[in-house]
């Protein structure tokens, strides 16, 4: 080979390297699907940003609540038995390590006590700590940038109402070179917008509203959107669902299929604002959590204006087959049982029936019912093997939202026998769980 | 206030909508005969028949129940398959605290109802929710079965 | 006899009336003095027919049954030894429970009401058919002294005197009663003979059971009154732990219920369960757990373990045993640990009891006990009153196993009923059952044996590391350190090994309550004695079965039963793959019983019981059908426990809460279990217990014939157990 085919073979390959790079660096921003210019809300006609306006003649302590809940900052600020927005919470990210969650108590030592607002807002906006440290992206904060200076420190305002709680945080163990923060100002550089939100003025204030509640308090994206090989939001496919911390964030685009696309308004309206919508189930694990720390805080404004525009993001197809919407059969006997592991059979009929019933509709609680609902639909079981594990043990306005958690009496052979059995009970196709998957969705879930 | 039909009779109940039914029976109807068990519908102890249908009455709210019969432990006797039911219990002894019979006789009830002869995997699937501490899980397969032949 | 028995039979169906008048009428029998806390000495046992036996006019009897029912029976196979012997109809008979009274209702041995260790037989089965007896001698004297005929010359039947020879002219029992109860109890009445016996022996229908089949029976837990309140509660989740803090600004929304909090307990008090329970979740408490608020499994285990590594006392010995033993590491010589985990009792009925502090300065109280009188002087110890001025009416049981020899749940009850105007009922959630037992003791067995060149065992040891149950509950350590609960049928040397010794060291777990369940301490013990002899077998190159049979022939009870178990089991038959037959050979409570179980093992390590069978020879048996009963359920208990049960700490906590991670057996998973009863004119064994500590072993001893892994430690690990295969 001559040096010269060397060189022109080494600059093809450069230039897909950087072609790949530049396609993953330009990606398009979270808002960039809808149509129409944007301007500065304060140019803009009207003010997405803030709280309803039920509330907006509060103090800004009580504004800073709404919005607090709105970007659901307790969820990973609070730690497993552990004291509210104290840290602790535990990221498991596969081949990269665990990252806990920091200590937004205004306890000076340990906390945020001595953050000024500039720092604050760094911190949200830019992902930067006192210290001018870079924070990993598992804060939020190329969500949080596109929040308004005056919301940030409203939420600022009410951290610092909260007792100071002594709370150091917990050592990230990471695997090299992740455990290097400086390597973050290069991330940042392609993946930190660092921007405000922008009002599309072709974009009813509805939407707008909406698009501020998604994205810059909500960070629905962070789950919901797939990641690229960098690890930022790959919005070319935005919304189409990802799987993190070990569980299933399902398709929240509007595919017909595997999205939002066949869901009523009201189904819609009622899942977010209660966690749970007849016919689709109900919320667990992480989005259980959100509903309860976030969505259900929410106005009825508010969560009108999430439907909107949660409606207006476009189909991203997910390899999901069709949702079964029908009972299964009210015997054992019957339904898709034939070649199933009996195992299985065996665990639902002592554990499980007495709620879910054969037929999947619940029995005593609508809640239980899991026709129709996504996980048991979805032919990986993730989030039924999940819920199995973890229960669920939700405050909801209708009342406990209660299941055992198994996962502590039960091997990881029991568990993926349960979760493939009722997947292909109530479900379009059986999942193929194996004891391995478990544990690795054990791993990807653990707090400790 | 919430009214219920249990055992061929309308009972209003000066009790919350979301007082699970279990306690509205023991703690407001006296009706004693239904028990406390694990309060998670994993045990069965609880165990009553709503429209014939064997449900844990320990997570079924009294606000959810509406119109629908409720055949309790005190009543199933009434019923031709709990009659039989109850007379195999005692013809070969399934008996030993008696705890968790009351649920058992209902799970049972509810699965000849559904399924006269009941085979091996009937019985497994239809009183697999009803736990017992004692053990008589030998007895009651033949106390069923006895029952269905009855 | 004391009459009024209409009113008592409604007992069963659980009339709150009813109850009040039963220790009033039998006040007559109430001789314990006010400060009588301790065990008193024994006594020639007095036969007191009277307050065992009521008659009424109309022959209907009623008996105060001085044992605890809780499913094992003894409502029914008491009757039977009083009915015999009374000779009166069994349909006739109503049982109740007996009031507190140790002298007059506790075991003849000990002056003791207790429930426990498959004892009620043993310690009865004499005496009250003497008290049967003495009865009918009572009804005869009345009968002659009526007629003025010699007693010699009248019979009884069903009831009724009977005198032959003026032309069979008859008098009730109950139209005697109120004369006979006026004689001197005969204290060495005649006994029928086996030939005369009606009720002993025969599989009598229980007693119970009608009421509990229709939901009548009555717990303590269906206690209903006027004016009755329900609390719930929540315990230092911690022992030793206390209340830190309490915000109650919850629950101070919520009408019509009290929040008491004393130094260990917080309770929320409501007119129904429900509201009490939606109070307490509201509340928000912060637990000091002091000490051992830091303590975990892996601390508790590793101090087991070290404990262990010590030389006990020496509980049993025969022969030289260090010198048979020789070093470790001989050729003959196996070493083995075996390792049993903290285990949780959960009967289904929760704990509970009613309790009414009254203005009066007495108290009254409602509850099942397996400890009647027990129960009765905490509460009065909790009040600072004499206990005669506690009424207890005690309830059968929806479960003991050993749970309600403890009588926390009358402590707690009673502190919490201090602060409560009228009676209430305080009863556990599952959960709080759960985390606030007194747990089977973990234990640890160091064993060691050596084979002679003919295969027999020639030396053996086996010390024993737990938590003396005793020792706890008493507050004093056990005598010379051994705890002579803690080694029971490990010290019996019944495989006969010349050279033998047993030890027991005392290992008492930090953060931990322990108490007495189903099996006591063999639950233990067998487990630890049957696993090495099945390694000793293996070691010998004999079959298990061949191996027990040639050591016990001093044992020939034993050796019998085993031999039978075998043949009714097909020992020897070729199974499947991943199939194996696994025995349990044991003698304790008094009781020879031989278990063979089979067990499937899945390629993922999960194990399926498929079929077990017991022999027992429990000598003179009263009721077998009750007895076949006990044997399946004991097995049923060992069974869930060795496939599951592991009660573990984290943070001083008990991290198991209810049956969704704390599996008991379900029907689906449970076996056939065939039992068949060796006749014998022998003494009685016990019964309750048996088959619980066959379970395990019998399991483990499957399992290492189907995967050739031997499990030393409960509950079976199936990740050692996966993909594994004998053949």
């Amino acid at each position: 080979m001559t040096a010269r085919n060397i060189i022109v073979g080494l600059a093809c390959i450069a230039i897909i390297v950087l072609a790949a790079m530049a396609w993953i660096v330009l990606g398009p921003g979270p808002m960039a699907f809808a149509p129409g210019s944007t301007v500065a809300i304060a140019s803009a006609g009207s003010d997405p940003s803030g709280v309803p306006k039920e509330l907006a003649g509060g103090d800004v302590i009580k504004r800073g609540e709404y919005l607090a809940h709105a970007a659901d900052c307790l969820a990973c600020h609070t730690g497993k038995d552990a004291q509210a927005y104290a840290g602790g919470f535990a990221f498991n990210l596969p081949m990269i390590g665990t990252i806990y969650s920091t200590n937004i108590t205004p306890d000076k030592e340990t906390g945020i006590g001595n953050y000024t607002d500039a720092q604050f807002l760094a911190a949200v906006h830019r992902g930067k700590r006192q210290d001018g440290q870079n924070l990993y992206p598992a804060m939020p904060y190329a969500s949080y940038t596109y929040m308004t200076d005056a919301d940030a420190l409203a939420i600022k305002a009410y951290l610092f109402t909260l007792p100071a709680v002594h709370a150091p945080a917990r050592a990230n163990r990471l695997n090299f070179p992740f455990n290097q923060r400086a390597l973050l100002t290069a991330w940042n550089m392609f993946f930190s917008p660092d921007t405000r939100f922008a009002v599309n003025a072709a974009q009813s204030p509805e939407w707008n509203r909406g698009a501020y509640l998604s994205e810059a308090l909500g960070h629905c994206g962070e789950c919901h959107t797939p990641r690229n090989l960098m690890y930022a939001l790959d919005n070319r496919q935005k919304f189409a669902g990802a799987l993190t911390a070990g569980w299933r964030a399902y398709n929240i685009s509007a595919d017909a299929k595997a999205g939002l696309g066949a869901w009523s308004d009201a189904s819609l309206t009622s899942y977010l604002a209660t966690g749970h919508a007849e016919g689709h189930g109900g919320a667990a694990g992480p989005m259980g959590e959100a509903s309860d720390n976030s969505l259900t805080y929410l106005t009825a404004g508010d969560i009108h204006a999430m439907v909107v525009y949660l409606r207006s993001v476009p189909a991203a197809a997910s390899n999901l087959p069709h949702v079964i919407t029908v009972p299964a059969p009210a015997s054992f006997r019957e339904g898709v049982t034939a070649g199933l592991d009996k195992r299985g059979e065996k665990l639902f009929a002592g554990a499980c029936a007495s709620c879910h019933d054969w037929t999947g509709k619940g029995q005593l609680t609508t809640f239980a019912t899991l026709t129709g609902a996504r996980s048991v639909n979805d032919p990986s079981a993730v989030n039924v093997a999940q819920t199995v594990m973890n229960g669920i043990d939700r405050k909801t306005a209708a009342g406990n939202v209660f299941m055992p958690s198994f996962g502590n009496a039960y091997t990881n052979a029991e568990i993926a026998q349960l979760a493939n059995y009722v997947t292909a009970r109530f479900g379009p196709e059986g999942a193929h769980l194996t004891e391995k998957g478990v544990q690795s969705l054990r791993d990807q879930a653990a707090q400790r | 206030m919430v009214t219920l039909q249990i055992n061929g009779q309308s009972q209003t109940i000066d009790a919350t909508p979301d007082t699970p039914l279990l306690w509205a029976l023991r703690d407001f109807l006296g009706l004693t005969g239904t028990k406390f068990g694990c309060g998670i519908a994993q045990c069965g102890a609880c165990t009553v028949h709503m429209d014939g249908k064997a449900v844990r009455s320990c997570l079924l709210t009294i606000g959810s129940v509406g119109n629908r019969a409720i055949t309790t432990i005190e009543a199933v006797g009434n019923t031709p398959n709990g009659a039989k039911v109850q007379k195999a219990w005692l013809d070969i002894e399934v008996v030993q605290c008696g705890y968790c019979q009351s649920g058992q006789i209902m799970s049972a009830t509810a699965l000849l109802n559904k399924t006269p002869h009941p085979q091996d995997a009937d019985i497994d699937a239809a009183m697999a929710g009803n736990l017992c501490r004692c053990g008589t899980y030998t007895r009651i397969r033949q106390a069923i079965k006895n029952a269905a032949k009855a | 006899m004391i009459q009024n028995i209409s009113t008592r039979r409604t007992f069963l169906k659980g009339s709150a009336a009813a109850t009040a008048t039963l220790s009033g009428g039998l006040m007559i029998g109430f001789a314990i003095p006010a400060g009588a806390q301790q065990t008193p000495k024994p006594t020639p046992y007095v036969l007191k027919p009277n307050a065992f036996i009521h008659i009424d006019a109309d022959g209907k009897v009623a008996f105060q049954i001085p044992q605890e029912e809780m499913g094992q029976g003894v409502y029914t196979s008491l009757s039977q030894l009083l009915a015999d012997e009374l000779d009166v109809a069994f349909d006739q008979v109503t049982p109740l429970p007996a009031p507190p009274d140790d002298m007059i209702y506790g075991s003849p041995q000990r002056h003791r009401q207790s429930t426990g260790g498959s004892t009620s037989i043993r310690n009865f089965y004499t005496a009250l058919r003497q008290v049967g007896a003495s009865g009918r001698a009572m009804m005869v004297e009345a009968a002659a002294r009526q007629w003025g005929v010699k007693p010699e010359t009248l019979r009884t039947e069903n009831g009724m005197v009977i005198d032959d020879a003026h032309g069979g002219r008859k008098l009730s029992y109950g139209a005697l009663a109120p004369a006979a109860a006026k004689l001197d109890a005969p204290q060495n009445p005649t006994l029928k003979t086996d030939a005369q016996l009606k009720y002993i022996g025969k599989p009598m229908h229980r007693l119970d059971s009608p009421s509990k089949v229709n939901g009548s029976a009555q717990y303590g837990i269906d206690v209903r009154m006027d004016g009755l309140k329900v609390a719930t509660l929540a315990a230092s989740p911690v022992v030793g732990g206390k209340v830190d803090h309490v915000d109650d600004s919850k629950l101070k929304a919520m009408p019509g219920v009290q929040l008491v909090v004393l130094d260990d307990i917080v309770a929320v008090v409501a007119t129904n369960f429900w509201a009490a329970k939606k109070g307490l979740d509201v509340v928000k408490i912060t637990w000091d757990g002091g000490p051992n608020g830091h303590l975990d499994s892996k601390t508790l285990m590793a101090e087991l373990r070290a404990t262990a590594a010590k030389k006990g006392v020496t509980a049993a010995e025969s022969g030289d045993a260090d010198k048979a033993l020789g070093k470790p590491g001989g050729p003959t010589r196996l070493d083995a640990t075996y390792q049993v985990p903290f285990l949780a009792h959960a009967p289904m009925e929760p704990q509970n009891f009613t309790v009414h502090v009254k203005k009066d300065g007495t108290c009254e109280m409602w509850g099942g006990s397996q400890v009647q009188t027990t129960a009765w002087r905490a509460a009065a110890t909790v009040l600072n009153i004499p206990p005669e001025k506690v009424t207890f009416h005690n309830f059968m049981l929806g479960g003991g196993f050993g749970r309600r020899l403890d009588v926390d749940m009358v402590v707690k009850a009673t502190r919490i009923a201090q602060k409560v105007d009228g009676p209430v009922k305080v009863i556990w959630t599952r959960e709080e059952d759960m985390q606030q037992d007194m747990y089977r003791p973990a234990y640890r067995n160091v064993m060691a044996a050596t084979l002679t060149k003919d295969g027999m065992i020639d030396g053996w040891m086996h010390r024993i590391a737990g938590a003396s149950v005793s020792a706890r509950m008493s507050g004093k350590p056990p005598k010379d350190g051994l705890d002579k609960g803690s080694v029971d049928a490990a010290t019996d040397n019944y495989y006969n090994a010349p050279n033998f010794r047993v030890e027991y060291i005392q290992a008492e777990p930090r953060a931990v309550n322990v108490g007495f369940w189903r099996g006591v301490a063999p639950n233990n013990t067998i487990f630890a004695i049957e696993s090495l002899m099945d390694e000793l077998a293996k070691k010998a190159g004999r079959d298990p079965v061949a191996f027990r049979l040639a050591h016990l022939d001093k044992t020939p009870r034993l050796k019998n039963a085993l031999q039978i178990a075998a043949r009714n089991a097909k020992w020897g038959e070729k199974m499947g793959p991943r199939i194996g037959k696994g025995v349990c050979a044991q003698w304790a409570f008094g009781t020879y019983i031989a278990t063979i179980c089979e067990a499937e093992v899945d390629t993922n390590g999960e194990v399926h019981v498929r079929k077990v069978h017991s022999v027992i020879d429990a000598g003179r048996i009263v009721n077998p059908d009750t007895l076949m009963a006990q044997v399946q359920g004991g097995i049923t208990f060992g069974l869930t426990a060795a496939l599951w049960g592991n009660i573990t700490v984290e943070k001083g906590r008990v991290q198991q809460a209810n049956f969704n991670n704390y599996r008991l057996m379900r029907i689906n998973e449970a076996p056939d279990i065939q039992v068949e009863i060796v006749k014998s004119t022998e003494a009685p064994g016990g019964i309750g217990e048996p088959g619980c500590t066959a379970g395990p072993p019998s399991l483990v001893n499957a399992i290492a014939a189907a995967t050739g892994v031997r499990l030393r430690e409960l509950p079976i690990d199936r990740a050692l157990l996966a993909g594994k295969s004998s053949v």
